[in-house]
């Protein structure tokens, strides 16, 4: 494989609070090719959202690089980020505080294009729109509206439609369909996938949802507490968890197939807290039902087998 | 749900500002408060061709306390001042210096609550400790320590009124950026790289717009009295220059056995007052696509 | 027959909803919430309602507790009755005593449902206090510790205010809240949706271990079908304000015989052990509850719809308890 779309070296993010250094990102290494989809998993606090908008440089990172396509992002310019907003774009989570309720329809999704300057001249702005909505599914008769006056899924495409404006070769997409009913939910994730298929867009996929990630990603990270616990292609992370956390989380999650109601559960005790002044070691052990003395140890990512990543002691 | 269904019928093909102008006109009372405040400036604005300035301060002993009759419309005062002349030019300092106070005291707000609110920080500890400490002060003592230091003058007047209401202002805009500048839409500006200003501008300042023209419009009202009460300590307008609040205080032991005196300058602030709060109202829910076209 | 049959054999019905009608009339025009939903609850079952936003589970919950906004929420027809009693023209002194000590309901949000000035140990001794003024403070205090303990939280922990529990903790708080009076029914809205997987299994095996030990009924209400299967042991599907089907986990989840709303759900789920590569979406939108259609109102988005689903509504057809509110099955029947 060539140079990566999109590459991190010991990106680090820290939010200073009142009881000491937050660390909501932990020296994270991820890599993510053209057209590819890494998903990235993890409970709320456990700094995936902030890892996407790190990426974006929507918030300034603490330490280390973004590259993308070889170049580290992080040191451009001001003049050089024009760069940054014409292939990185973002969609989020929440389909009602997302898009600007004083703006048309069209009008959210021109103002990129105004704003980067990809297209001049309001005809042609006009026309640039249409295309767009057309390929997200909007009906040209939303032009006018406003957000209010449609449901969650048809905003949730708007604001596809927003970050497709400029035609980004990467989308970090945080929980877009966390807040959708499952029929409206199948509608976004099919659109996204089809638009990567004709687009070859890569996609960072960020959710809570491990059905969902199953179905969209190539690649999936296992986020916890600011760190990554597991990294290995979807199929291999399946088949093959390692990490006690990876068991626990899969098991958590209800499923329709009743066959899986008597499975083997990995209750977990115990609550998510926040990484403030973290101790060295595995953040995970204070849950771990299998935790040891060595797990105080710092832990490390690594490579059990080709492209599978652990950071757990029992794994070698 | 029948809203979608409505949004046929809805305007098409209209500018965000069309559509703004346009909810406006549709609103009733908004359309009176233009129609009665326009009247109002008109009025005062054409007096010179049909009031000479000069009768402002004409004494005339003789005709003292004359009810309103063809002559004197309004009727005169004590010293036989003609109360028309004085209410019709009184509404130029009063009216027109309410709306400059407003003006400036809204633009300084804005600008350093809006700058306190997005930037937040070490801006935003520097400018609200700043007005923290104009806050205070009384805004009627500070408004007289600052006219006082500059010297009496109509003008000097408005910067004093405009600095002592600098504070609720910037605290509205802060208060309502701050809610704002964490919305999603606004990390999406940033994404496609909006300039802080852009973003201030385009999102946010239209979605806080409402409670920031309501607050002003309410207090128009406020500050019309203040002028007339800092006319009366002196400060500001001195008599014989006419202004709706001086009149009331110049004639109050009066108004008992000629009610006019105080009745009709009183109607005026009443008036301009109801006026501008019909009109922010009005912006307030022009500016909200949510209420229906 | 227009009976929902959630169990088919006779047994004591503790909550009985009847064609129930509830409309909420705005300024805008007449929301039809709730047109002809019925549902059998009996003692100690888990019951687990299941449907999309704005199908009229909320609407079923508040209208058990006559909590709908006043004036607004209107019930047209219908009846709820519980254990014997008809609610809907019981006096407001039985509704009073009714709510919270035999039926208690747990909201979606633990952080709003709690009250933040006040401890955690008063908000469940103020339950308390209203259902039974009569119990001596010590043994309200014991109580209340009793049931802490039993919901994972160390009593010590009760003098403490709501923010410094975290989301898990708090929603344990609730749930220990509606059941220190240890009531029949338990009407649980999305107890679980605003929590993590991990968390949320925690909380469900909780709700379990609760209700073995009390023997509560509880009627889940969720939009996840995952949770349902986990936790049920029945399960009614909601559309449109109607049951659409309900029977056994068992007989719905099995996927051999569905209606094509129930069917449209599990085709659009992503699950872990599915293998398919693209979702199917169920096409077009719920039905608009100020204009329901004369017939089926799932008609719009069925892939089976014939002409008689545009003209007449459909009724409930049973086969050892699980029923299924579609023309396509009573078609079948009569073959």
């Amino acid at each position: 494989m060539g140079v990566p779309l999109i590459e991190t070296r010991g990106l680090k993010k820290y939010f200073k609070t009142s009881r000491g250094m937050l660390h909501a990102v932990e020296d994270i290494n991820l890599k993510i090719q053209a057209g590819e989809t890494l998903g990235v998993v993890g409970e709320s606090g456990c700094g995936k959202s902030t890892l996407g908008r790190t990426i974006l440089r929507l918030l300034p990172a603490t330490a280390g690089e973004v590259l993308y396509n070889g170049e580290n992002i992080l040191t451009y310019k001001k003049h050089e980020m024009q760069k940054i907003h014409l292939n990185m774009q973002m969609i989020f989570q929440d389909p009602y505080s997302s898009l600007n309720p004083r703006m048309s329809i069209a009008n959210i999704i021109a103002e990129p294009i105004k704003v980067c300057g990809t297209v001049t001249g309001r005809h042609a702005i006009e026309e640039k729109v249409e295309e767009i909505m057309d390929l997200c599914g909007l009906p040209k008769r939303y032009m006018n509206t406003y957000p209010h006056e449609l449901d969650g899924g048809r905003r949730q495409r708007v604001g596809l439609a927003r970050a497709m404006a400029v035609d980004p070769k990467f989308i970090v997409c945080d929980e877009p369909v966390s807040a959708l009913d499952v029929s409206i939910q199948a509608q976004i994730l099919n659109l996204l996938m089809d638009l990567q298929e004709q687009k070859g867009l890569s996609y960072m996929f960020i959710t809570h949802d491990l059905c969902v990630v199953k179905h969209i990603s190539s690649n999936i990270m296992v986020m916890y507490m600011g760190q990554v616990v597991e990294y290995a292609s979807k199929e291999e992370l399946f088949k093959n968890q390692l990490h006690p956390y990876t068991k626990a989380l899969l098991s958590a999650i209800p499923t329709i197939d009743l066959s899986r109601r008597s499975r083997e559960r990995h209750a977990l005790t115990g609550e998510v807290t926040s990484p403030i002044e973290p101790a060295p070691g595995c953040r995970f052990a204070p849950r771990c039902p299998h935790a040891s003395e060595k797990c105080r140890e710092q832990s490390e990512l690594r490579e059990v087998s080709p492209g599978h990543y652990v950071s757990c002691v029992l794994c070698r | 749900m029948s809203k979608r269904n409505a949004k046929s019928t809805a305007p098409h093909e209209r500018s965000a500002w069309g559509l703004i102008l346009f909810r406006f006109q549709k609103n009733k009372l908004a359309m009176l408060g233009v129609v009665i405040l326009a009247a109002m400036a008109l009025v005062i604005l054409l007096a010179p061709l049909y009031v000479s300035y000069d009768r402002v301060s004409a004494l005339d002993v003789l005709n003292k306390f004359v009810t309103p009759c063809k002559e004197f419309p309004f009727g005169t005062d004590e010293l036989g001042r003609d109360l028309f002349a004085r209410v019709i030019y009184g509404g130029r300092i009063s009216l027109f210096g309410g709306i400059a106070t407003i003006v400036i005291a809204f633009s300084i707000g804005c600008i350093i609550g809006g700058a306190a609110g997005y930037f937040g920080g070490k801006v935003d500890t520097v400018l609200m400790r700043m007005i923290d400490m104009l806050m205070a002060i009384p805004s009627a003592l500070l408004a007289m320590a600052i006219i006082t230091a500059l010297g009496n003058g109509i003008w000097k007047l408005i910067i004093a009124l405009a600095i002592s209401e600098i504070p609720r202002f910037a605290r509205v805009v802060r208060a309502s950026i701050l809610t704002l500048r964490n919305q999603e839409y606004v990390e999406a500006a940033k994404c496609y790289g909006s300039s802080s200003l852009q973003i201030i501008m385009r999102h946010i300042l239209p979605n806080g717009i409402g409670p920031i023209i309501v607050s002003a419009t309410l207090m128009l009202g406020q500050t019309i009295i203040s002028i007339s009460s800092m006319g009366f300590l002196g400060l500001g307008v001195e008599s014989p220059t006419p202004e709706w609040g001086t009149i009331i205080s110049e004639n109050k032991i009066n108004i008992r056995y000629y009610p006019h005196l105080g009745l009709i300058p009183g109607a005026c602030i009443m008036l301009a007052v109801m006026a501008v709060n019909f009109i922010g109202d009005g912006l307030r829910d022009a500016f909200d696509p949510r209420t229906k076209n | 027959m227009r009976e929902s049959a959630v169990h088919a054999e006779k047994c004591e019905n503790l909550l009985e909803i009847q064609d129930l009608h509830v409309q909420y009339n705005t300024d805008d025009a007449v929301v039809h919430a709730l047109n002809g939903f019925s549902l059998t609850v009996n003692r100690g079952q888990k019951i687990g309602l299941v449907g999309e936003t704005g199908a009229g589970k909320t609407t079923c919950a508040l209208s058990i507790l006559r909590l709908l906004p006043d004036k607004v929420g209107q019930i047209t027809s219908g009846s709820i009755t519980y254990d014997g009693e008809d609610l809907l023209h019981a006096p407001t002194a039985y509704m009073l005593s009714l709510r919270g000590t035999k039926v208690s309901m747990i909201f979606q949000d633990p952080m709003t449902s709690l009250n933040p000035i006040i401890t955690v140990g008063d908000q469940i001794l103020e339950v308390l206090d209203l259902h039974y003024p009569d119990m001596s403070k010590e043994e309200k205090e014991k109580r209340v510790d009793e049931i802490l303990s039993l919901v994972g939280i160390p009593p010590s922990r009760k003098n403490e205010f709501p923010h410094q529990f975290s989301g898990g903790m708090k929603q344990r708080i609730v749930i220990a809240m509606a059941l220190i009076a240890e009531p029949e029914l338990l009407l649980a809205d999305e107890p679980t949706t605003a929590l993590d997987v991990t968390i949320q299994a925690q909380i469900l095996e909780l709700m379990k271990e609760l209700k073995s030990k009390f023997n509560t009924a509880v009627v889940l209400i969720t939009h996840d079908l995952g949770v349902v299967a986990e936790f049920c042991d029945d399960v009614a599907v909601v559309y449109a304000g109607e049951v659409i089907e309900s029977g056994s986990v068992e007989a719905v989840f099995a996927r051999e015989k569905n209606h094509p709303y129930t069917e449209g759900l599990f085709n659009c789920l992503p699950d872990l052990s599915s293998t398919a590569p693209r979702l199917i979406p169920i096409p077009g939108f719920m039905a608009d509850p100020t204009n329901l259609p004369e017939g089926c109102s799932f008609a719009d988005r069925c892939p089976y719809c014939r002409s008689i689903c545009r003209s007449e509504k459909p009724q409930m057809h049973v086969w050892g308890g699980h029923g299924i509110k579609c023309h396509l099955f009573g078609q079948k029947e009569v073959e």
